[in-house]
């Protein structure tokens, strides 16, 4: 059969509208056209973050992300990982601190038996049984196999019941709008956030904000690692020192663990 | 005993329009409030970091507690068979309905984001005693709407006994849920308490019963129906036992934790120096929520008058109000104690009382919840038939002399 044969007998088809075949394939093109970016910037996602984990692979349940911080390090005046939390994370102050998100804050303590004062970042404690995560109706606070407590940015309702339950203060609402966020750092008015961990630099093989800032210019008190990994420098550290959790006797096993507190 | 006759509110058109404008008004004020709460984000109410739960809260716990209480007196009749009470039951059960909406509206768009409401009803964390609740809230809906239905349709009668017994164990632990909100939250020391429950069921007996006297009394003065001193005075008796047993279970939840060293910072903030909270807890809460009601209902020359009743009530409202607020926002204003023993400060509200005081939105808002409950009230009484035509002693007491000799 010849090409004019077919295409007139497919035009004398009942029903066939070439208008709407035109239309249908205008769409799949553009369509196409659209898709393509992501799908190559998905390849070089891929491709470049050697030894990452793929955005579409799941957290191991092998690894405990936690993080031991050194109080003998740690000054009171510096706050250098307070601030590079918030520049990595897209936090800006409106001038309101009562409202305005603090996901870590350096907070002073002083024994008023004894006189001794210490300085201290505090921030989401990572807990393994986290009483945000057990309270959220929703499921929107959740916790990932390797230990990092999130929220779910879209099923977040704003109740803040998980506000109410953290033992730590650690969680912020998101009061009013915000502008120019950070795109690895969601965020969103009317919903509850805190400390990530920044898991898109863990993910990324790079370590948080606030570790990277604190060994850079700050005392160095901060270490990142894998508890669960005997061999790694956090698990021979906090098996060589005595290391503390914040309301340890909550029992919830932070894993966030201070030395010389 | 006779047979009780109901009918609807009929009376002056005028009036009832009044009424329903006026209740129209301030559900629309509240719209606007939330309107501009979630507009602006939270930043623009008296919330904030460490007070997250405000004045909405406040409203929205007042109500959903005093739906399950204004289920008792339906309970009373059906449940325990309190023939006196069996009139009042209908109206009881609608009232529920009626303050439970209210609450909920309330409690919704408080939320952060109240347009993923449907996002809360299709995700469930079961280990949440929030999720619980929605159940337990929606399911006490479902569950007075039938018992009412039994207890309005002659032929259903037989079922409403066992329907008035689900829904009497249905409203204790809705209540007990309430509480456990409250009781759950291990790292407040103002709660973190088993007491928290049964504490909570104490007021929502309290302070249901309080709205129920006092819509039954304008329903009945506004629609000219009478109302005689034998149904007054068991009410008011009634709210005298139950204010005082609120008491009791405050006192207990108090020298529970008086006894405990680690939580004397809590209890000194909340009954010595806390402030308004201190005020409100002993002027408001104990004085007039608890005390001057229960000496208005039991003194012999109070018995049955309905001046006495209304302004019990009324206090008994006014109490349950300070309660609420102070174990709400009181709650969460004390610090939490991240180092126990030592002297905490950051730039973050650490170791210091927080601040919190209510904005007009927030208020407009927790009001136009009251004012749709009374709005569900006022149509459902022009509607249907909950309210008998009258309660006056010989038309509902059994022991009463025109009832010798009847069937």
């Amino acid at each position: 059969m010849s090409s004019d044969t077919k295409d007139r007998k497919i035009n004398e088809t009942p029903g066939f509208d070439p208008a709407r075949r035109s239309f249908l394939s205008a769409m799949a093109a553009a369509a196409g056209v659209a898709l393509a970016p992501g799908v190559m910037l998905y390849g070089i996602s891929k491709s470049s973050a050697v030894g990452a984990k793929a955005l579409d692979a799941e957290a191991s349940a092998a690894v405990r992300w936690g993080m031991l911080i050194d109080l003998g390090r740690c000054d009171s005046g510096c706050d250098d990982c307070v601030s590079a939390c918030a520049k990595e994370n897209g936090l800006r102050g409106f001038g309101r601190p009562e409202t305005d998100a603090q996901w870590i804050r350096k907070v002073e303590i002083s024994n008023p038996q004894t006189g001794s004062s210490k300085s201290l970042p505090v921030m989401c404690q990572h807990c393994e049984d986290p009483p945000c995560v057990d309270v959220c109706p929703t499921g929107a606070s959740f916790k990932r196999a390797d230990g990092i407590v999130l929220v779910n940015k879209h099923t977040c309702i704003g109740c803040r019941y998980c506000m109410m339950a953290c033992p730590y203060k650690a969680r912020s609402f998101v009061h009013e709008a915000l502008e120019d966020q950070q795109p690895h750092s969601p965020r969103g008015k009317g919903t509850v956030e805190s400390c990530t961990l920044c898991v898109h630099r863990i993910d990324d093989n790079r370590q948080p904000a606030c570790v990277e800032a604190c060994t850079g210019t700050g005392g160095g008190a901060m270490l990142f690692g894998d508890l669960n990994d005997a061999d790694s420098e956090i698990s021979k550290r906090v098996a060589l020192y005595a290391s503390q959790q914040i309301r340890a006797d909550l029992g919830l096993n932070p894993g966030i663990r201070y030395r010389n507190l | 005993m006779k047979r009780i006759i109901y009918s609807e509110l009929q009376g002056n058109n005028r009036q009832f329009y009044a009424l329903a404008g006026l209740l129209a008004l301030f559900m629309l004020v509240a719209l606007g409030c939330a309107y501009y709460m979630e507009h602006n984000g939270h930043y623009v109410t008296g919330m904030n970091n460490q007070v997250v739960w405000g004045t909405p809260h406040v409203f929205a716990i007042f109500l959903i507690v005093a739906a399950s209480g204004a289920l008792n007196v339906a309970s009373i009749g059906s449940v325990f068979g309190k023939a006196i009470y069996q009139p009042l039951g209908r109206l009881s059960g609608l009232l529920a309905l009626a303050l439970l909406i209210g609450g909920l509206v309330v409690l919704v768009l408080d939320l952060g984001r109240p347009d993923r409401l449907i996002v809360a009803m299709t995700h469930y964390n079961f280990k949440s005693i929030f999720a619980w609740n929605i159940f337990l809230y929606v399911g006490f809906i479902v569950i007075v709407a039938v018992y009412l239905w039994l207890q309005m349709e002659r032929r259903m009668h037989r079922f409403a006994k066992t329907a008035g017994f689900v829904a009497f164990v249905w409203r204790l632990v809705l209540t007990t849920g309430t509480g456990c909100i409250f009781g759950f939250l291990i790292a407040r020391e103002a709660y973190d308490a088993a007491i928290m429950a049964p504490l909570f069921v104490a007021m929502s007996f309290s302070f249901g019963l309080a709205v129920y006297i006092l819509t039954l009394l304008a329903a009945c003065r506004g629609s000219g129906r009478e109302i005689g001193d034998v149904v007054m005075r068991k009410l008011s008796r009634l709210l005298g036992v139950f204010a005082a047993a609120v008491l009791y279970f405050t006192a207990v939840q108090h020298l529970a934790n008086l006894y405990a060293a680690e939580h004397a910072g809590v209890e000194r903030f909340i009954l010595v120096d806390g402030g308004v909270y201190t005020l409100l807890f002993w002027g408001g809460q104990i004085v007039l929520g608890g005390l001057l009601p229960m000496w208005l209902v039991f003194r012999p020359a109070a018995a049955g008058s309905n001046r006495n009743a209304v302004l019990a009530s009324v206090l008994v409202i006014i109490g349950g109000f300070a309660q609420v607020y102070v174990i709400v926002i009181g709650g969460q204003a004390y610090p939490l104690n991240l180092f126990p023993g030592m002297e905490v400060s950051s730039n973050f509200y650490d170791g210091v009382v927080a601040g919190y005081a209510p904005s007009l939105a927030e208020i407009g808002l927790g009001l136009g919840g009251v004012a749709l409950a009374g709005l569900i009230v006022l149509f459902g009484l022009r509607l249907l038939r909950f309210l008998p035509v009258s309660l006056a002693n010989s038309a509902i007491d059994p022991h009463h002399p025109s009832a010798a000799g009847r069937p």
